[in-house]
C-alpha cells in the first residue's frame, strides 16, 4: 500500500512535471478561430497550411500561367504547403529552386513580367534578405520606371514568419516593415486560414507584387471551417473583429490572437470593451477603419512580435495622432518586441504576449 | 545518387592499398606494432592546377590515434545533439555532422595555429576541433550558461578561437571568410582561411562575388565545398548545373578530394596551405561526402533518398569504419588501444551531456547584453518602465 501510494505520489509529480514542461514550450497565444464565412456555400476543416495549398491549388487548375517554384517546394516545402501539387499539375510547373534567394527573387520577377503568375516560396522570412534588393529596387518599381509599360505585378511571393516557440534567430523574425518602407509594393499578413485562402487569392490576382508573410505558427496550429470555393479577401482593408468602446486594440498576424484574449481579460477583468482591428495589409494599410475606430474609443494600442524602433506600429501610431489627435484621451500605446535580436532561450520574455498588452491596456484606460 | 553510387563503387574499386615502411617491433602487444606507415590516396581531380596535393600519406601511430580519437568524438557528440533534441532538451534547430567527420578532422590535421576556419550550420564538430570543449558545445545547443556563446546562440552559432562561426543563413558565411582571408594577409600573419560550405550555398550568387574578390587581391583563403550530395531534400543533380563544384570558381584553380578520407582532406589542406602561403590566391576545395541524417532534425532523410543507398554509404565508405580498418591492418594501432578510445570518448561526451542538462541558463537580464558595443540610452527601449531592462555588457569593453 505504501509503495503503491509512494508510486503514485511520484507518479502525479512526473505528470504535473510533464505538464509544466508541456505549459512552457506550449505556443503565447489562444488561437481564436473565424466563426464568419466571407462567402457562402460548403466548407472543410483546413489548418492555414492546408488553406494556403488549397488557394494554390485553385490558382494552379484555374490560371494556366502559374507556376509555383522555391527551395524543396516539389515535395511540398519545409511546413508542406505545396503538398501533392507537383503531382497534381507537374514539374515544369512545381518546382525546386536551388538555395539562392536573389536568384529566385529575381527569377520571379523576370517570369511574371514576361506574362506568367509567378509564386514564388522563400523558406523562411529571415532569409528573405538576400532577396532584398530584387523585391525593393526590381520588383516594386518595375511599373513606375518603365512609365507604366511593364510590371511585375503578377508575382507573389510567399515566406513563413515570426515566432514560432524555439526558433531563435534566424527562424522567427517578422520582417514587414522593412517592405512596409517600400512604394509599389504589397505587403500582407494573414490571421488565420479562411484570411489566408482570401487574401493569398487576392495577392496573386493583384497587379502588384505582393510579399505574403505566414506565421508560421499557425500553419497547423489554427484550423478553422474555410470555405471550398474560390473567393478572395480585399487588400488594403483591416478587419474589424471585435466593436467596443474603451479602447481600439490594433494588430497583425498572430498577435491579433494575442489581442482577442486581451479583450476578453478586458471584458472580464474590467468590464470594458475594446475595438479589436486586424490590419490584415500592412502596405498599403487601411486608414479608415483604423482612424474611425480611435475617434470613437480615443485610445489606440497597436502591438507587433518586431521590435519597437521603426516597426510598423510607429507608421501606425504618427498617422494616428495626426489624424485623431484631438479625439485621444491617452498617449498611443505601443506593445512590441524589444529592440534585441530575436533571443533563443529568451523567446517567452521578448514576445509581447497578453500580460504585457494588458497592462498596457489599463494604463492606457487609466491615463 | 547517381553521382554518388557509382562514386563509391570506384572507391571500393581503389581501395586496394598501400606500402608499409619501417615496421617496428614493439615490446608491449597492447601497444602497436608499427611506427608509421604509408598509404595511397585515391586520386585528386584537378582544375587549372598542374600540381595538386601528394598521392600518399605517411601516417606515424600517434597521429592514428589521435584521428580515430577525433573523428569518434565529432561522432559522438552528433549522437548525443540528435538525443538531446529528441528528449526536446535541445530547442530549435540542429544540424548533424555524422558521416562528414573526415573532412574536418583531415583539414584541422594540417591547419596551423594561425589559420582560421568559418563553416555554416553543420557546425558542432568544427567548434570542438577549433578547441571549444565538448560541454562548450552541448551546453550551447541546449542553450545553457556554459555554452560557447553563453546559450544565447544555440545552435548554429558556435564561435570559438579562430573559428568565426557558425552560419544561420545559406552562404552568407563565404564572402567573410573572404574578410577574414583579407585581414591575414593584411597583418602577414601567415595564416589561410578556410571557408566552408555545403552543395547547396555552392548556388548562392555571393559565392561568386567571393570568388572573384578573392582571386582579385589573390587571397589566402580556400573555398571548401562539402558535397553530401544533398542541399536540403535536393540532390545535386537537380539543383547544379554543374556538379564538379572544384572547377565553379572558374579562373580560380580547384582539387577534388575524397572527403571520406581523413589522410585525403589532411594532405588536400596542406597542399592548399602551402599554395596560398606562397602567394598564389585562392583554391576551391569539393570535399565529396555524405550525411547519414537529414538536412536537419525536421527531416527523416528519407523523403528524397532510398535507406539502401545510406546503408550503402555506412557499410563501404563509412569515414571512422574505413580508417580503423586501415589503421588495424597496418597494425598502426591494436584493437586494445581503439576501445580504450572508444571508452574513453563515450565517457567524456555522456558526462558532458548530462551537465548540459542540468548546467543553468544565463538569467534574463542577458536578453538585452550585448546588443550595442556602447549603448546610447542605458535601457533597452520598448521596455515598461516598471520593468527595465538595462543593456549589459557581457563581454568586456574596450573602452
Amino acid at each position: 500500500m505504501t509503495s503503491l501510494s509512494t508510486k503514485s505520489i511520484v507518479f502525479h509529480k512526473l505528470i504535473r512535471n510533464v505538464n509544466n514542461y508541456a505549459k512552457r514550450m506550449s505556443s503565447h497565444f489562444i488561437y481564436y478561430p473565424d466563426k464568419e464565412r466571407p462567402v457562402d456555400g460548403e466548407t472543410t476543416k483546413m489548418n492555414m497550411m492546408q488553406a494556403i495549398n488549397n488557394a494554390m491549388d485553385i490558382t494552379l487548375k484555374n490560371n494556366p500561367t502559374a507556376v509555383l517554384f522555391g527551395e524543396d517546394v516539389a515535395f511540398g516545402g519545409v511546413f508542406r504547403c505545396a503538398l501533392g501539387l507537383q503531382e497534381k499539375y507537374g514539374k515544369d510547373r512545381v518546382f525546386n529552386t536551388p538555395l539562392c534567394e536573389q536568384g529566385i527573387a529575381g527569377f520571379g520577377i523576370g517570369l511574371a513580367t514576361a506574362g506568367a503568375t509567378a509564386i514564388a516560396e522563400i523558406q523562411f522570412a529571415d532569409y528573405i534578405f538576400p532577396a532584398f534588393d530584387q523585391i525593393v529596387n526590381e520588383a516594386a518599381k518595375a511599373r513606375y520606371r518603365s512609365g507604366g509599360e511593364y510590371d511585375s505585378g503578377a508575382l507573389t511571393v510567399r515566406a513563413p514568419c515570426s515566432a514560432v516557440g524555439h526558433g531563435g534567430l534566424y527562424h522567427s523574425q517578422s520582417p514587414e516593415a522593412f517592405f512596409a518602407h517600400v512604394p509599389g509594393l504589397r505587403v500582407v499578413v494573414p490571421r488565420g486560414p479562411i484570411a489566408a485562402k482570401g487574401l493569398l487569392l487576392a495577392c496573386i490576382r493583384e497587379r502588384d507584387p505582393c510579399v505574403f508573410l505566414e506565421p508560421k505558427i499557425l500553419y497547423r496550429s489554427a484550423a478553422e471551417e474555410v470555405p471550398v470555393e474560390d473567393y478572395t479577401l480585399p487588400l488594403g482593408k483591416a478587419q474589424t473583429l471585435r466593436v467596443g468602446a474603451a479602447a481600439t486594440l490594433v494588430g497583425w498576424g498572430t498577435q491579433v490572437h494575442v489581442l482577442l484574449e486581451v479583450a476578453d481579460m478586458a471584458r472580464d477583468k474590467l468590464g470594458v470593451s475594446c475595438d479589436v482591428i486586424d490590419l490584415q495589409s500592412i502596405l498599403p494599410w487601411d486608414e479608415e477603419t483604423v482612424c474611425n475606430s480611435v475617434k470613437k474609443t480615443g485610445r489606440c494600442l497597436i502591438s507587433h512580435e518586431a521590435p519597437l524602433t521603426s516597426g510598423f506600429g510607429a507608421e501606425l501610431a504618427a498617422t494616428v495622432q495626426e489624424e485623431c489627435f484631438l479625439h485621444l484621451e491617452a498617449p498611443i500605446a505601443r506593445v512590441t518586441g524589444w529592440d534585441a535580436p530575436f533571443p533563443h532561450v529568451f523567446e517567452p520574455f521578448y514576445l509581447p504576449d497578453k500580460w504585457r498588452c494588458y497592462q498596457a491596456l489599463i494604463q492606457l484606460i487609466n491615463y | 545518387m547517381s553521382k554518388l553510387i557509382p562514386s563509391a563503387a570506384k572507391f571500393l574499386a581503389g581501395n586496394t592499398i598501400t606500402k608499409v615502411t619501417a615496421p617496428v617491433v614493439a615490446t608491449n602487444a597492447k601497444y602497436s606494432t608499427k611506427k608509421e606507415a604509408t598509404f595511397e590516396i585515391k586520386p585528386y581531380k584537378l582544375h587549372k592546377l598542374d600540381q595538386g596535393p601528394a598521392t600518399s600519406a605517411t601516417l606515424t601511430s600517434e597521429d592514428a590515434l589521435k584521428l580515430y580519437e577525433q573523428l569518434t568524438i565529432l561522432r559522438r557528440i552528433e549522437t548525443a545533439s540528435g538525443n538531446l533534441y529528441k528528449e526536446k532538451i535541445i530547442r530549435g534547430f540542429c544540424h548533424l555532422y555524422s558521416g562528414q567527420e573526415a573532412v574536418a578532422v583531415g583539414m584541422r590535421a594540417a591547419m596551423r595555429d594561425a589559420d582560421s576556419v568559418i563553416t555554416a550550420y553543420r557546425c558542432h564538430g568544427w567548434t570542438y576541433l577549433m578547441g571549444v570543449s565538448v560541454l562548450g558545445v552541448l551546453s550551447e545547443l541546449t542553450g545553457r550558461r556554459t555554452g560557447c556563446s553563453r546559450g544565447k546562440g544555440g545552435s548554429m552559432h558556435l564561435y570559438g578561437r579562430n573559428f568565426y562561426g557558425g552560419n544561420g543563413i545559406v552562404g552568407a558565411q563565404v564572402p567573410l571568410g573572404a574578410g577574414v582571408a583579407f585581414a591575414h594577409k593584411y597583418r602577414a600573419d601567415g595564416g589561410v582561411t578556410f571557408a566552408l560550405y555545403g552543395d547547396g550555398a555552392a548556388n548562392q550568387g555571393q559565392l561568386f562575388e567571393a570568388y572573384n574578390m578573392s582571386k582579385l587581391w589573390d587571397l589566402p583563403c580556400v573555398f571548401v565545398c562539402e558535397n553530401n550530395g544533398y542541399g536540403m531534400g535536393t540532390s545535386v543533380d537537380r539543383s547544379s548545373a554543374s556538379t564538379e563544384y572544384y572547377t565553379r570558381g572558374d579562373y580560380v584553380p580547384g582539387v577534388w578530394v575524397d572527403g571520406m578520407d581523413v589522410l585525403a582532406t589532411r594532405e588536400a589542406a596542406r597542399f592548399a596551405i602551402e599554395y596560398c602561403n606562397a602567394g598564389k590566391g585562392p583554391l576551391v576545395m569539393e570535399m565529396e561526402t555524405y550525411r547519414y541524417s537529414g538536412h536537419s532534425m525536421s527531416d527523416p532523410g528519407t523523403s528524397y533518398r532510398t535507406r539502401d543507398e545510406v546503408q550503402e554509404v555506412r557499410q563501404t565508405r563509412d569515414p571512422i569504419t574505413s580508417f580503423k580498418e586501415k589503421i588495424l591492418n597496418h597494425e598502426l594501432v591494436t584493437p586494445d588501444q581503439l576501445k580504450d578510445i572508444d571508452a574513453k570518448v563515450r565517457k567524456e561526451v555522456d558526462e558532458a551531456t548530462k551537465q548540459s542538462k542540468t548546467e543553468p541558463e544565463v538569467g534574463i537580464e542577458e536578453l538585452s547584453a550585448d546588443i550595442y558595443y556602447k549603448n546610447l540610452e542605458p535601457f533597452v527601449r520598448g521596455i515598461h518602465p516598471a520593468a527595465p531592462l538595462k543593456h549589459l555588457e557581457v563581454q568586456p569593453r574596450n573602452h
